[in-house]
């Protein structure tokens, strides 16, 4: 393809190609602060292309394809080209990695110890792991990621995947307000998922990714209402987990095996808050009484 | 040389994965994935000297299609199961027959919907022992239906309701419309028990189906893998049995599907290297554009030849229908755009 | 109605591991994973290796567990043996 370009978070390396220069440019931006290894064969391909060769200049939309693709998935306008990318990038890993278990959710460690958080969009919790790997004074969490976390079937072990965070709506001021405006990607107004703009990970984030960490507390946020803590037996987390999981059924035995220990090790709740606050405040409770 | 050639190298023997450079196994890894056969790659190369991240990916591979072939068999079992109070019985094929009988072309083969062969006479009985089974039309709408019924060699697809997998129930290999009309009534009473105790096709009768389903049926569309099924099945069954081309011959020829099974042979032997005995070993000026098909991919993965993919769309459908009834099925198919 | 006999999964075909209330059997055949409660682990214990009809299923069932009150369990084992055989744990004999 015209342009390309090669960027790796946590085990997986992409291969990105794009008819056009400027998603390219921006992911190079992004991920300027990621171990490049130029000889190493790609992992993923994700393509970005325009349906008809003059879709390129004319209306030019991004169609995102790759090793994997969803047949009805709606192009977005050019101008939104790195959440296409970002989006092209979720799909491979999710539709394509096998090496590890994959649960939608974010985690922060410390100490070798992870702490994982499952939701919905909307849950809060990549606002919360963001937020928590931005704490200031107390900056001894480390963000694996925002979106995908890795368990490795034999060990147990949870492995990041620190892409850059995707803020979106609200918490855009929120993080925007801690962080080196250096940090931040460009604004990305009216997408089709809201406001979106990307948090670049702390370097020791990034410098760390290929460092696991033994889960240590399970998590499942929800956002509104009463602060509220909920204990969650091993079969609802089972369920929850398996359900946020993209490759658990591909895994077979060793996807049982991994998630039967992973509910069995590791104390679980269900947690409600009514602002990041008082959902920080809550986590950091959690993880000095109930965390293994 | 490009990835796609590089690829069918690797398959065929003849090229050194060892002198491949990083950027070369980006793009045999891409077409490999389009091609669906990069678990296939995986378990040819299982031996060989390679990257450490390519080993590792490989690895991946082979063992996330061990359990996919596993699900895939269970399907099978779950038909059997259907099908067998109503007494009615079924010859597995394509990938699952593969699989069921421990062929070589079935190490990391990836297997999509169950493909069954019944009686004609069978087929709604079968129907019905599947859905009172769980298994449930797959939604489509009233012209396809009609097209499927009126026309093809199968019901329309049925989907599990719990399983979420689908089976395509046939009574024969080749569209009804189809200018040839192979011997339904043979394949299934000459199917052979498999190792683990389903039916498939006799060897002779599998290469056929094989060679039927890629060129004379087929537009094409994932030909490489269904051209190294052809021809590592037929590699292994030349050797359990030297009279086996022989055998193959003959049955092509009561299916009428003799000039398919014969180009499937020459392009083996093209793309993999297959050794071909006499009468088998000649040349074929039209080969060129179905050698062409099969590699028309880029790097990336991406079809190369829209207009050959096209033309070899309109020719599936040439063979499968008169033309009068192909002009109406392409305008429906077109307008549903 | 006939008490149809049914068959349970061979040893070895299901990895079975209880998670507080809910129990996971993972069937190695199928690659399959069903939760599911109590009475259904017990059932499939009590069924082992041999084809077994709800009378005798039932019958097992008391000689292990409290099952008088309620009245006859055999419609209830029927409907649970249903259950198993639609997702493939239990096969009719």
């Amino acid at each position: 393809m015209r342009h390309r370009t090669r960027i790796a978070v946590g085990p997986v390396q992409f291969r990105i190609g794009s008819d056009w220069a400027e998603p390219v440019a921006a992911l190079e931006s992004l991920y300027a602060g990621y171990p490049r290894d130029e000889m190493r064969p790609a992992d993923a391909t994700v393509r970005l292309f325009a349906a008809r060769p003059w879709r390129r200049w004319l209306r030019p939309s991004v169609h995102i394809g790759g090793d994997f693709v969803v047949p009805d998935a709606l192009p977005l306008p050019l101008s939104m080209g790195l959440l296409a990318a970002e989006m092209g990038m979720n799909l491979q890993v999710a539709l394509g990695w096998r090496r590890h278990m994959l649960l939608h959710a974010s985690a922060v460690a410390k100490d070798g110890r992870a702490l994982i958080m499952s939701g919905e969009s909307g849950s809060g919790k990549s606002t919360l792991a963001a937020l928590l790997g931005e704490k200031e004074g107390g900056g001894d969490w480390r963000l694996m990621g925002d979106e995908f976390t890795l368990i490795d079937p034999a060990g147990g072990d949870a492995f990041a995947f620190p892409r850059a965070v995707s803020l979106k709506n609200e918490a855009i001021a929120e993080v925007a307000a801690r962080v080196d405006a250096a940090r931040l990607g460009p604004l990305l107004a009216g997408t089709p998922k809201g406001d979106i703009r990307h948090l670049i990970p702390r370097p020791e984030a990034i410098a760390a990714m290929h460092e696991p960490a033994r889960p240590a507390l399970l998590l499942f946020p929800r956002f509104g209402g009463e602060a509220g803590i909920e204990p969650m037996g091993e079969g609802e987390a089972f369920v929850r987990l398996t359900e946020a999981s993209t490759n658990y059924v591909a895994l077979g035995e060793a996807g049982f095996a991994a998630m039967t220990r992973l509910v069995r090790e590791t104390p679980a709740f269900g947690i409600t808050y009514p602002d990041s606050a008082a959902g920080v405040a809550l986590v950091e409770r959690l993880w000095a009484e109930a965390a293994r | 040389m490009s990835a796609v050639r590089t690829f069918v190298d690797l398959l065929a023997g003849r090229g050194d994965p060892a002198v491949l450079a990083p950027p070369d196994w980006d793009g045999v890894i891409g077409v490999a994935r389009s091609e669906a056969m990069l678990a296939t790659l995986a378990h040819r190369l299982a031996d060989a000297g390679l990257p450490p991240t390519v080993a590792a990916l490989f690895a991946d591979q082979r063992a996330a299609a061990a359990v996919a072939q596993r699900q895939a068999l269970w399907e099978a079992e779950m038909a059997r199961r259907a099908l067998a109070p109503a007494g009615i019985e079924f010859v597995l094929l394509k990938g699952a027959a593969y699989a069921a009988a421990g062929m070589a072309c079935a190490a990391g083969r990836q297997i999509g919907d169950l493909d069954i062969l019944v009686l004609a006479s069978d087929i709604r009985r079968a129907e019905n022992a599947l859905l009172k089974a769980g298994w449930e039309w797959v939604k489509s709408d009233p012209y396809d239906d009609h097209y499927y019924r009126a026309h093809m060699h199968e019901l329309p697809p049925l989907i599990h309701k719990v399983r979420d997998r689908m089976i395509d129930v046939h009574h024969t290999i080749l569209p009804r419309t189809h200018r040839i009309t192979p011997d339904a009534l043979a394949l299934v009473s000459d199917a052979v028990t498999s190792a683990d105790g389903h039916a498939v096709l006799c060897a002779p009768d599998m290469a056929v189906h094989c060679a039927a389903h890629m060129l004379a049926d087929g537009d094409l569309q994932g030909g490489l893998r269904n051209l190294w099924d052809f021809h590592t099945m037929t590699r292994d069954f030349a050797a359990a049995d030297p009279g086996f081309w022989g055998k193959l011959d003959g049955r092509a020829e009561m299916h009428g599907l003799q000039a398919a099974v014969h180009r499937a042979a020459r392009l083996s032997r093209d793309l993999y290297g297959a050794a071909l005995p006499g009468g088998w070993d000649r040349q074929d000026p039209a080969d060129v554009w179905f050698r062409r098909r099969l590699f028309a991919r880029d790097d990336w993965g991406r079809v190369t030849q829209p207009s050959l993919e096209q033309a070899f769309y309109i020719r599936s459908h040439w063979l499968r229908m008169p033309p009068a009834m192909l002009a109406r099925h392409l305008w429906t198919k077109w307008r549903k755009r | 109605m006939t008490d149809r006999a049914y068959r349970a999964a061979p040893a070895g075909a299901l990895r079975v591991e209880p998670l507080g209330a809910l129990t996971a059997i993972f069937d190695r055949r199928s690659m399959q994973t069903h939760l599911v409660v109590s009475p259904m682990p017990e059932i499939l214990e009590a069924m082992g290796e041999d084809a077994c009809n709800v009378a005798a299923l039932a019958a097992r069932l008391a000689a292990s567990f409290d099952l008088d009150s309620e009245g006859d369990v055999r419609p209830i084992l029927a409907e649970r043996l249903a259950e198993l055989t639609a997702m493939g744990l239990v096969e009719r004999a």
